[in-house]
């Protein structure tokens, strides 16, 4: 390898002086220099018939496609240029690498098309996503059925462990996250009542908004961003390793070994942290009220257990397995979609989120009209 | 800017270990390992499951700090992780067992990243014609150019990946297990491939492999790896006849006779 003599040396390109359209190649044809050389070869105006290479000094494969063009442009035999020898292999390589042209740019769509392929796209993939959610649903019933019929299919330990994972794990953040928010309904409540002298009502505020809306609402949103995008990344990772063809093929049911456990686990644990929430939200009130209202504990309670029914405790615990449901599906379903590469995992579990997200709220807005339309 | 070509002798190796140690814990990898990589040669490193021949290779590149020891790169001695990146990203190319190719990008966006990163000034157009020539020289079509990795077959992504390591127009040239997961006559094709760059583009070859086919077919030297350090670095028929259990065990089965016979048949 002659790389080993050379000097720092710029590679050129030269017309011969008095000659008729002979050029010259000369020095280093690496890819230092291959930004000047290429400017050098496309501007080029003059008829060029000829081209001596034996000038070179290094070439590398970026030197050589440029020789390449050159020759092609001559239009002489390689084998004339003069190249040396050593780098002869080289170019020989370079070039017949280079004999199919490659094809056209694909014509690029206009702003428009654009933007109405775009919203076009949107429209087939949410209503394709809603059918296959239905479908899913309806599959993962059949399974539970089925289970409930034969229950030793039930995969315990898998089941407990997410209860564990959603559950358990979850509730210190929960209980913080609810207490402050109480604390501040209170803190508001306290401020706008204190004016009209009904400081009281803060209870009424606080236990209301609690039982009814907030305490699995919390829990809900929370789980949302926690569990469904969980229950996704880890279906979609065994995915893209092949575990769920593994499970196929061992004859076992994906819906029945993945899903169902995770499923069951957030219809036990969600409505359990759910009054949890309940719970730290009056806690949160209770504290505030105590602190910076005249109203002692005994009166809390007092006025929580005239004012809070059996009737608003079920307006919000009815709503706690239709989240569960609506979240374990959503997060395995989104999962299950998964293709393979880890930029695929990460945009389903965004979408895993930002639906399940989307449809606890909604769920949650209408549950709140229905039931204040019927009175209770 | 590229390649300073400071001048270095035939006789100094590209690559130069002496005394590498290798722990995890109370876990000895390498004690003592020495291993010279000669300039303009395919030397395949070979040795059991778990004997750290990638450890190795991690070591060189600078994706892990061995607990003792000492690595010369084409004369520079990787003392901290600044010169070790400086010279591999520059003058060396790696090809990981899998490809590792960014699957967010095209194949052409994979193998323009180096040359974006390290030749900012280059004209589109160019670097452009430069990856697609890579890619053409890596053995892959033009029409390979829009699709993203996972559209790609596994031999398809180590052309992509060979492409992308040859961007930068390394002298050194990492291969980790090159031929795993491909067909026979896919890792052939490979090998060959393999064997006409290195020849074309002068390059330095180190390699892992476990294939018998690679080594009978286009390596220069071997070095086993086996007891924490390398055995013995030596052309092929040198390496066969040493006395050692592995080595034994590992071109005296039947597997290795086959390869033996067909590379024998292959030149005659």
């Amino acid at each position: 390898m002659s790389a080993r003599e050379a000097v720092k040396n710029d590679g050129e390109l030269v017309r011969e002086p008095g000659s008729d359209g002979v050029l010259s190649a000369r020095g280093d044809w690496t890819l230092a220099n291959v930004e000047r050389l290429s400017e050098q070869v496309d501007s080029l105006s003059a008829p060029a018939t000829q081209l001596d290479a034996s000038g070179i000094s290094r070439l590398d494969a970026s030197g050589a496609l440029l020789l390449e063009r050159l020759i092609c442009r001559t239009g002489q035999n390689p084998a004339e240029s003069g190249l040396s020898g050593q780098w002869r292999t080289l170019f020989e390589a370079v070039d017949s690498a280079c004999d199919d042209e490659h094809e056209p740019e694909p014509a690029r769509e206009s702003q428009l098309q654009q933007i109405l392929a775009r919203i076009g796209r949107a429209t087939v993939e949410a209503g394709q996503s809603t059918r296959e959610l239905m479908n899913f649903l309806g599959i993962t019933v059949h399974r539970f059925a089925r289970t409930v019929a034969q229950p030793w299919r039930l995969r315990l330990t898998s089941t407990v462990y997410h209860m564990e994972q959603t559950g358990l794990d979850a509730a210190p953040l929960l209980i913080l996250l609810a207490g402050l928010v109480g604390a501040v309904v209170a803190f508001l409540g306290a401020t706008v009542l204190r004016d009209f002298g009904a400081e009281l009502f803060v209870i009424d505020l606080v236990s209301f908004a609690f039982v009814r809306e907030f305490g699995v609402l919390l829990t809900a949103v929370l789980l949302a961003g926690r569990t469904a995008s969980a229950f996704c990344a880890q279906i979609g990772m065994m995915k893209s390793r092949e575990e769920l063809d593994a499970i196929r093929t061992l004859g076992l049911d994906e819906i029945e070994v993945l899903v169902l456990p995770r499923l069951i686990a957030l219809l036990v644990t969600l409505p359990l942290l759910a009054f949890i929430a309940t719970i730290a939200g009056l806690a949160g009130g209770l504290i505030v009220s105590v602190l910076t209202l005249d109203i002692n504990l005994t009166l809390f309670i007092d006025r929580v257990e005239q004012t809070v029914t059996l009737k608003h405790y079920l307006v919000g615990m009815i709503k706690a397995p239709i989240f569960a449901v609506v979240i374990a599906l959503i997060g395995c379903l989104e999962g299950l979609r998964v293709s393979g590469t880890a930029q695929s995992v990460g945009e389903h579990t965004t979408t895993a989120v930002v639906r399940s997200l989307t449809m606890v709220i909604v769920i949650d807005a209408l549950a709140a009209i229905y039931f204040m339309e019927i009175g209770w | 800017m590229v390649t300073a070509c400071e001048p270095e002798s035939d006789a100094a190796p590209v690559i130069q270990v002496r005394g590498l140690d290798n722990r995890f814990g109370a876990d000895v990898v390498h004690e003592g390992l020495d291993l010279d990589v000669p300039r303009g040669e395919i030397l395949a490193v070979v040795g059991g499951s778990g004997t750290g021949k990638s450890v190795l290779m991690r070591s060189i590149l600078g994706l892990q700090r061995p607990t003792a020891g000492r690595i010369e790169v084409f004369g520079q001695h990787l003392e901290n992780a600044d010169v070790t990146q400086q010279i591999m990203a520059r003058r060396a190319g790696v090809l990981f067992q899998d490809g590792a190719l960014f699957s967010s990008l095209t194949v052409l966006e994979n193998v323009e990243l180096p040359l974006k990163t390290h030749l900012p000034s280059l004209p589109t157009q160019l670097r452009r014609d430069l990856a697609r020539s890579k890619i053409q020289l890596s053995g892959l079509s033009a029409s390979a150019s829009p699709k993203m990795p996972s559209e790609l077959s596994g031999g398809m992504r180590k052309r992509v990946a060979l492409a992308r390591a040859l961007a930068l127009e390394p002298e050194l040239l990492f291969l980790d297990e090159p031929t795993a997961g491909l067909d026979p006559i896919g890792a052939a094709d490979f090998d060959r491939l393999l064997r006409t760059l290195q020849r074309a583009l002068g390059l330095t070859v180190f390699l892992i492999t476990h294939d018998l086919d690679t080594l009978y077919a286009i390596c220069d030297k071997v070095a086993v790896i086996a007891d924490r350090k390398i055995l013995a670095t030596a052309p092929l028929d040198k390496i066969e006849q040493l006395d050692h259990e592995w080595i034994r065990n590992y071109f005296h089965g039947p597997r290795a006779r086959a390869a033996r016979e067909q590379d024998g048949t292959a030149a005659g």
